[in-house]
C-alpha cells in the first residue's frame, strides 16, 4: 500500500517562503476553486494556506540557533480528523494515504480542524467549507504534466531541497531511506495519529572556536 | 478554544429540554399529587411542546455554527464513526418523539406513557452523543473526561427539573414541590461535580510540549514567528483572545449563578408561592449556564496553540 508524504530537512530549510508561496500560487488557481484571502492589502493581512513556514530560536545566547520549521497537513496514517466528520467530506486516500476534503460535502462544522492536534486545517473563508493540504493531489496523480513535475508545488520550489517526496511505504523510497538513516522522526508521537510526514533533525555540528581560525 | 454561541446555546436549550422531558416522563410513570387528568393532559402536553420548542431553538442556533448550512442534509452520513454525526440523529429523534409525545397526551392516547420513556431514552441518547463530541478529543484534556457527560446531564437535569417546576407551578401545582426537592438536588450534585471537574482541569499537566510539537528535545525553545502577520483560521477559532481574570471572573460567575443564586430563588419562591420568582430563579439559572459553557470552550487548550505563539 502506497502513503505518499514529504520529508523535511530541518537542516537546509533557509526559511525563505518559496514552498508558502508556490503552495498558494498553484492551489488557489486549480478547478477546486480560489483559496480566500481576508483583507490582503490591508494592515492585517488574513489567509488561506496550506503551508506555512515557522521560525523557533533554540537554546540559550550565545549557544542558539534558527530552526526554519515549515508545517502542513502531515497525512497521518490514522488521522484523527477522518473519522469524526459528519458528512465523510473529510477521507483518507486509499491508493495513495493522502487526507482530502471534499469541498462539495463539506458543511463548514470545524469539527476535523478541532479533532486534529496539529492545527493543519484551515477553513477558507470565502467558500466557508474546510481546506488543507493535498500534497498537490492533481499534480502528482497527473498525466499530462511532465513526469519530474509531477510532486508537489511545494517540492518543486524549495531551492535547498529541504523537501523530499515519495512513499514512505516503499523501502527503497528516497524518503524511507532519508527516514531510516538521517533519523527521520514524526511531530506529536503521544497522540499516536502515525503522521506520514517526518522531519529530519539537525546535525550535531562542532561550534567555530575562533581562536583556532 | 473561542467559544462559539451558536454550541452554547445548543447544548444549554437541548439539555434544558432533555431535562424537562426527564421530568415529564418521572410525573407520568409515578403520578401521585392530586392533578385531575384535565390538567394532566394540559401538563404533559403543553410540557412536551415546550421541550420541543426549546429544542428547535437549540437546533435553529447550531446551524450558525455551519459554514455551509444548506448542506446540513448531509451530516447525518457517518453515525458509524462521528458522534456529531450521531448527534445530528438524536436531535430530531428527540425532536420527533417529543412530539407525539405532546400528541398523545393532548390526544388522550392510552399509550402516552410508553411513547414518553421513548423520549427519555432519546433525550439520554443525545446527552451521550453531545458530551462524546467533545470528550472523544483525546488531546483536548479538558474535555476528554467522564466529568463532561456527567456535567451535562447533572446541568441539563438541573435547568429541566427547575422548568418542570415553573410549569408545574402554572398547570400542576400539586407537583411543584417535588420538582422542586429534585431540581435541588441535581443542583447540588452538580455544584459538586462541576467543582471536581474545575480541580481535574486546573491539575492537568500538558501531554504536548513546544519540544514534542516541532521534535526538538532542547528546553529552551521560543517561537518567532509563526508564519502570518495578520493571524489565520489558526489564530481564530482556538483562541478566546480574554485575560485570565476574565476566565476566572466568568468561572465565579456561572458558579454563583447557577448553584447558590437560583437555588436561594427558588427557595424564595417556594417560601412566598411565587411563580414569577421560579421563572426568575430559571432565568437567573440560564444566564450561569451560557457563562457555565462559555467557561466550559474557553478553558480547552488545544495542543495546535504550541505552534502559534507569536505573532510576526
Amino acid at each position: 500500500m502506497t502513503q505518499l508524504a514529504l520529508v523535511i530537512d530541518l537542516n537546509v530549510c533557509v526559511g525563505c517562503h518559496a514552498c508558502v508561496t508556490s503552495c498558494k500560487q498553484w492551489n488557489t488557481s486549480g478547478s477546486a476553486g480560489p483559496l480566500e484571502d481576508l483583507n490582503p492589502y490591508g494592515e492585517s493581512p488574513s489567509g488561506t494556506f496550506f503551508n506555512r513556514v515557522q521560525t523557533y530560536e533554540v537554546g540559550e545566547f550565545p549557544l542558539t540557533e534558527t530552526v526554519h520549521f515549515p508545517k502542513s497537513c502531515l497525512h497521518c496514517e490514522d488521522p484523527p480528523c477522518v473519522p469524526v466528520c459528519p458528512t465523510g467530506a473529510s477521507y483518507k486516500r486509499k491508493e495513495d494515504g493522502i487526507v482530502l476534503v471534499d469541498y462539495d460535502k463539506c458543511i463548514g462544522c470545524k469539527y476535523c480542524a478541532w479533532a486534529c492536534p496539529y492545527g493543519a486545517r484551515e477553513l477558507d473563508e470565502g467558500r466557508k467549507v474546510m481546506t488543507k493540504c493535498t500534497l498537490c493531489v492533481d499534480r502528482v496523480t497527473s498525466t499530462t504534466l511532465p513526469e519530474d513535475e509531477r510532486k508537489p508545488a511545494c517540492v518543486m520550489a524549495c531551492p535547498t531541497s529541504a523537501r523530499l517526496f515519495g512513499d514512505v511505504h516503499d523501502e527503497n523510497s528516497e524518503v524511507s531511506v532519508a527516514i531510516r538513516e538521517r533519523g527521520g522522526y514524526a511531530l506529536m508521537p503521544e497522540w499516536e495519529t502515525k503522521p506520514a510526514n517526518q522531519y529530519l533533525p539537525r546535525k550535531i555540528t562542532e561550534l567555530i572556536d575562533e581562536a583556532k581560525l | 478554544m473561542k467559544p462559539a454561541w451558536s454550541v452554547i446555546f445548543l447544548t444549554t436549550l437541548c439539555g434544558m429540554a432533555q431535562g424537562f422531558m426527564l421530568a415529564l416522563v418521572g410525573a407520568d410513570l409515578i403520578g401521585g399529587g392530586h392533578v385531575t387528568p384535565a390538567s394532566a393532559r394540559i401538563f404533559f402536553s403543553g410540557g412536551a411542546a415546550i421541550c420541543v420548542v426549546l429544542t428547535a431553538l437549540g437546533l435553529f442556533a447550531s446551524f450558525f455554527h455551519l459554514g455551509r448550512p444548506e448542506r446540513f442534509w448531509r451530516s447525518a452520513a457517518m453515525w458509524r464513526t462521528s458522534w456529531l454525526s450521531r448527534e445530528v440523529i438524536a436531535v430530531p429523534a428527540f425532536l420527533g418523539s417529543s412530539s407525539f409525545y405532546a400528541w398523545a397526551h393532548y390526544s388522550g392516547q392510552a399509550y402516552a406513557p410508553a411513547l414518553g420513556v421513548l423520549a427519555a431514552a432519546c433525550a439520554l441518547a443525545l446527552w451521550v452523543c453531545t458530551a462524546m463530541i467533545y470528550a472523544c478529543l483525546r488531546f483536548i484534556r479538558e474535555w476528554a473526561s467522564a466529568y463532561t457527560l456527567v456535567n451535562f446531564v447533572l446541568l441539563g437535569c438541573a435547568s429541566g427539573f427547575t422548568l418542570a417546576a415553573c410549569w408545574a407551578a402554572w398547570a400542576a401545582p400539586a407537583w411543584v414541590p417535588a420538582y422542586l426537592a429534585a431540581a435541588y438536588l441535581f443542583l447540588i450534585v452538580g455544584l459538586l461535580v462541576r467543582l471536581l471537574m474545575l480541580r481535574r482541569n486546573a491539575s492537568l499537566k500538558p501531554v504536548s510540549t513546544l519540544q514534542s510539537a516541532i521534535g526538538i528535545k532542547n528546553p529552551k525553545i521560543q517561537q518567532k514567528s509563526m508564519g502570518a502577520m495578520g493571524g489565520s483560521f489558526n489564530t481564530r477559532e482556538f483562541f478566546h483572545g480574554k485575560s485570565a481574570l476574565f476566565i476566572k471572573n466568568v468561572r465565579w460567575i456561572f458558579l454563583v449563578l447557577i448553584f447558590p443564586a437560583s437555588t436561594m430563588l427558588l427557595a424564595l419562591a417556594e417560601q412566598r408561592v411565587s411563580g414569577l420568582l421560579l421563572v426568575v430563579a430559571l432565568l437567573v439559572q440560564y444566564a450561569g449556564l451560557l457563562a457555565e459553557r462559555w467557561f466550559f470552550f474557553a478553558q480547552a487548550n488545544h495542543p495546535q496553540n504550541l505552534y502559534y505563539q507569536v505573532v510576526s
